[in-house]
């Protein structure tokens, strides 16, 4: 009976009963979109480092896991890793950030097309010029550019002379030599992609580079991509939970402005129920039951919207952001709604039962 | 030699002060009243006589300030407000002069909460069957109170005070709101729930032709009864 009461309450006052379930699947939708931006983005980097076909990559000494500006390894070190036993090839990248999460990749388009299988080219082909640039299909996508248009970064123009399938190692690629000449980076390399002829010698190979070049970071391909983690990430971590803190103090002012503007629209009929002989638990109980009612409709309703916000990403920026949907979060966001949305209530669900039933039914 | 039964309610020296701010109001200044079991009362007064404040007190609304309130044998001058949430829910039942039914609900529903919060069986046969016919309320069971008339939604108030069987019905002004032709109906009702079923009603109306339907008027003035 006091869910039916609960529901009813909740039908009478539909637009409200819907605008503070959205309110709340909003910050469920925030939660989520940004672990799911985490896990997404930093999934996409692992994906597009497989997708080098390197089994060893090997990093400047000092350098973090998903820096990318550091270009410190000399060139010359390339030639040196080239010749060491069990090397079958062995390509260098230089990375240069242009604004937000973007960057440009330079790379030797020969060694690089040797041990990644080469790009699949979905409109033109590689640069041959200068001033070309090789883009990726969402980076084509979200900047609406085809073959033959104009892309501006780095102070200059560049023409799009290739749109390529997305999952090898960026979104931009330019040819190396004019990367690290334009970046004041001539002659050194962000990381080297080492491909190992078998790979029962890749532990092997692996000892040697640790032995050879000290102080430079080595990792087995499997190893960096289980190391682009949101644990192994600084400040994503405490960056979720201060979303999530955010969420839990949305969800509260929400649901107390809602639960508190019920209870005094509702004061005379908390003097009814009263007059019937119920008890504060109950009216409190009452009041509880809607506010859980409210961040579980506006969990689910956050939920969904969560493919909503990966749809838009998908579509409108795909080239800068990936978001994974992450259902094993579902739980928690709702949890964290659920936290708010009690929170919120506990204050006029108190005040309701406490309410004296004679002033309750006068009240007009 | 028979004995004479214990009255159903037996109020004795019944004071109630309000403190508004530094204002004190008496608003009962001794009364004594008994009432047994089977009685219709009706309670007149002008306004200010203390008549609703004996209401709110015998309905344990509102506890004394002095004096003994005893209701079926329980004194509720010393209760809590917990223990007189109790009486309320088991030994009275309310009707108002604006009828106060929850507006979210059918009238069914409505009824149906006073049984909830009572605790007891959600029932529809038998004595409730019966005591709906007398209300004439059966076929509109299924409507909200804003597409009953007032003098539906009143009588729907009746039978939700009435669905636990209370030892005390407690109407207050239960005629206020309706026109002449539904204040008839509703005061029938209640002489027929008296007399057909032997429920105790105690009114409070300041309306003589109302009063006429009781087997006894009280006056009151100045919180005492005159």
């Amino acid at each position: 009976m006091i869910n039916k009461l609960v529901i009813a309450n909740l039908k009478h006052r539909w637009i409200r009963t819907i605008l503070s379930s959205l309110a709340v699947g909003v910050q469920v939708t925030m939660i989520l979109t940004i672990v799911g931006l985490s896990y997404g983005m930093l999934d996409d980097i692992g994906q597009r480092s497989r997708g080098v076909g390197a089994d060893i990559l090997i990093r400047p000494p000092g350098s973090s896991i998903i820096g990318l500006s550091s270009a410190n390894i000399p060139e010359k070190l390339l030639d040196f890793v080239r010749k060491l036993p069990h090397v079958a090839i062995a390509t260098g990248t230089t990375v240069h950030p242009i604004g937000g999460p973007n960057s440009v990749t330079g790379i030797e388009l020969e060694s690089f097309s040797a041990m990644s299988g080469g790009f699949r080219y979905i409109e033109g082909g590689p640069f041959r010029q200068p001033d070309e640039v090789v883009i990726d299909q969402f980076w084509a996508r979200q900047n609406k550019l085809k073959v033959g248009d104009y892309a501006s970064f780095m102070d200059r123009k560049w023409r799009v002379c290739g749109i390529v399938e997305p999952g090898k190692l960026a979104r931009m690629f330019l040819p190396i030599k004019l990367l690290q000449d334009l970046s004041a980076n001539t002659g050194k390399l962000t990381m080297i992609y080492v491909k190992v002829d078998e790979h029962e010698n890749l532990q092997t190979v692996i000892d040697g580079f640790k032995k050879e070049l000290p102080g430079y970071q080595i990792y087995s391909l499997e190893e960096f991509v289980s190391l682009i983690s949101v644990d192994n990430v600084p400040g994503v971590k405490p960056f979720i939970y201060v979303v999530i803190g955010i969420s839990i103090f949305v969800g509260f002012l929400v649901v107390f402005n809602s639960m508190y503007t019920a209870v005094l629209e509702r004061t005379r009929e908390i003097g009814i129920l009263k007059a019937l002989g119920a008890t504060p638990q109950m009216v409190l109980s009452v009041l509880l039951r809607e506010a859980v009612v409210l961040a579980l409709v506006g969990s689910v309703a956050g939920i969904l919207l969560t493919y909503v916000a990966r749809w838009a990403i998908m579509h409108y920026v795909p080239g800068s952001l990936t978001q994974t949907i992450v259902p094993n979060w579902w739980p928690i966001a709702t949890g964290v709604s659920l936290m708010g949305a009690l929170l919120g209530a506990l204050y006029p669900g108190w005040k309701a039962a406490r309410q004296d039933a004679i002033e309750a039914l006068s009240y007009e | 030699m028979s004995e004479t039964p214990k009255p159903l309610i037996e109020v004795t020296g019944l004071t109630k002060t309000y403190h508004m701010g530094e204002v004190e109001v008496r608003a009962l200044r001794g009364v004594d009243l008994k009432v047994r079991k089977g009685e219709f009362i009706a309670i007149c007064g002008p306004s200010g006589s203390g008549k609703s404040t004996l209401f709110y007190v015998l309905g344990g609304l509102a506890s004394a300030t002095t004096g003994s309130v005893l209701i079926d044998g329980h004194d509720l001058s010393n209760m809590s407000d917990g223990e007189r949430t109790q009486i309320r829910r088991d030994l009275v039942g309310f009707v108002f002069q604006r009828y106060n039914l929850l507006p979210t609900l059918s009238a069914m529903d409505n009824i149906s909460m006073a049984q909830f919060i009572a605790g007891k069986p959600q029932h529809t046969e038998g004595w409730f069957k019966r005591s709906l016919e007398m209300l004439g309320v059966g076929h509109r069971l299924g409507h909200k109170p804003r597409s009953l008339s007032g003098g539906e939604q009143q009588r729907i108030a009746i039978a939700r005070a009435i669905v636990n069987q209370p030892a005390l019905l407690l109407a207050d002004e239960p005629t206020g709101n309706l026109d002449t032709e539904n204040s008839e109906v509703v005061l029938k009702l209640l002489r027929d729930l008296n007399e057909r079923l032997g429920q105790t009603i105690l009114m409070i109306t300041h309306n003589p032709e109302a009063a006429a339907f009781a087997h006894r008027i009280i006056h009151m003035r100045d919180g005492r009864i005159v």
